[in-house]
């Protein structure tokens, strides 16, 4: 029988009504009807599915919904205000690290949550860091182009 | 679908509690990265499964040199990966926390969930195997400390009796002049399963002997196993080229592997004799000047062709 349940989604309490078997993926696509995180394997293989919770990247197929009341979560809805898109999301498109686009919500989660605690990576780090998102068409290169220039951009910044 | 019910307790009582009310039906849930794959495939299907993550205090990271390593069975690969104090002091356990899949599923999994799940790969254990590490176990008769290795009676299963809990692995403090290496062998960098797992861990005494020798091996037979017979051929012997050869050679014909889709039984046991080799000699050859950078034991630690 589904269950109450308060989330942090994005900066905003939720209220809702979830299945106790239901993932957190499934509550934030099904539910609260965020359907930017992707179902791609459902078994943590892929990593389309990555959100940040308490802003470290998590497979959010593998996280029961009712656990993650204490968290902060963010899905790739929370990045780009009204005006903006973050310092991430533009440089995949002005670097082109993007082909169908299905895996670049999770590869952005992934980098965001990485860039927060490494600003200064190399290339090798970066890597590492996206080593559990797969993605089918870039061949990487320019995933690896976009987050290395965000992370200039972002330092640049400060 | 088989659906279950979400149980969550906020102490050690009230979870030991569930377990013993909800008898058979329920599961204890750590990270629960394994358990939702395992549902979802039908193999696990319990009416309630008991969440230990809001439970406090189950997390904690601490160290001391008299005590040595202490790791709440809650505390996730991540925080072990990250943590500066194992980097130094365990750097077999760091490299096993850093070949561990990938990001975002080190932020979940916890120790004492890819102890409890008793995977023969799991990527932890041939490290805390080496390091000697003590389970601390409560239930409803108390509490009991046990070697991990009897921890683990076959492919997922443990010594765990009904409702019982593991609460923390302790790991004594390595000797001065001890060096370690785990390394992981599969096909693929990150998120694979390791074909096969190595740790080695050496100290030396001051006429540079072995003093303490411990390899543990993964993937290469029911349980993560110690290579006792390897072990004892270079305790107190000189690291020579040839005397760690040798290990080697007794740590592979100690194994019983199996042949399955990521590799055959017999590469398996070759590749023992090759991973062990290599994570002696690091092992060795940073006793006495303290763990390469962590740069290096990441590259080290992942060899997806060898």
């Amino acid at each position: 029988m589904k269950q109450p349940l308060q989330l942090q989604i994005n900066g905003e309490s939720r209220q809702m009504l979830v299945e106790p078997f239901y993932s957190l993926l499934d509550c934030l696509r099904d539910e609260a009807q965020l359907t930017g995180a992707k179902k791609g394997c459902d078994e943590g293989d892929c990593g389309a599915c990555t959100v940040l919770m308490d802003g470290q990247p998590v497979t959010s197929c593998l996280v029961l919904a009712h656990s993650a009341h204490h968290a902060d979560i963010t899905t790739i809805e929370g990045l780009a205000s009204v005006a903006a898109l973050s310092p991430v999301q533009r440089a995949f498109v002005e670097h082109g690290g993007l082909q169908c686009g299905f895996c670049i919500p999770g590869l952005i989660m992934s980098a965001t949550g990485f860039l927060q605690s490494n600003p200064n990576p190399t290339e090798e780090d970066v890597r590492f860091a996206i080593g559990g998102n797969l993605c089918r068409c870039t061949g990487y290169a320019r995933v690896v182009e976009a987050i290395m220039a965000a992370a200039a951009e972002m330092r640049a910044a400060q | 679908m088989a659906r279950f019910n979400y149980l969550e307790p906020h102490s050690l009582d009230e979870a030991l509690r569930m377990l013993a009310d909800g008898g058979d039906g329920v599961r204890l849930v750590a990270g629960s990265t394994d358990f939702l794959i395992r549902w979802r495939t039908g193999f696990w299907r319990p009416d309630a499964v008991v969440c230990m993550q809001h439970v406090p205090g189950l997390d904690a990271i601490s160290f001391n040199d008299a005590d040595g390593l202490s790791l709440g069975a809650m505390a996730t690969v991540q925080a072990i990966e990250q943590h500066d104090v194992i980097r130094q002091r365990y750097p077999a356990l760091a490299a096993g926390a850093t070949a561990f899949a990938g990001v975002q599923v080190r932020n979940l999994a916890t120790i004492g969930g890819n102890a409890c799940n008793a995977s023969p790969a799991g990527d932890t254990l041939p490290a805390l195997l080496a390091y000697d590490a003590q389970c601390r176990i409560v239930g409803p008769a108390g509490e009991r400390w046990l070697p991990l290795t009897e921890f683990f009676q076959g492919p997922g299963r443990t010594a765990l009796q009904p409702g019982e809990i593991l609460t923390e692995l302790r790991l004594p403090p390595p000797p001065p002049r001890t060096g370690g290496l785990y390394i992981k062998h599969s096909p693929r960098g990150a998120m694979d399963i390791s074909a096969i797992g190595a740790a080695a861990v050496v100290s030396l005494a001051d006429d540079g002997a072995c003093r303490r020798v411990s390899i543990a091996l993964g993937a290469v037979a029911p349980v993560p196993m110690r290579a006792n017979a390897a072990e004892g051929r270079l305790i107190g012997q000189q690291p020579t080229a040839a005397n760690i050869a040798e290990a080697a050679r007794i740590a592979a014909q100690s194994t019983n592997p199996i042949s399955d889709v990521r590799s055959g039984a017999g590469y398996r046991r070759d590749m023992v004799q090759v991973l062990t080799q290599r994570t002696l000699q690091h092992a060795v050859a940073t006793a006495a000047g303290g763990p390469a950078p962590f740069g290096e034991l990441r590259r080290l630690a992942l060899q997806t062709a060898i």
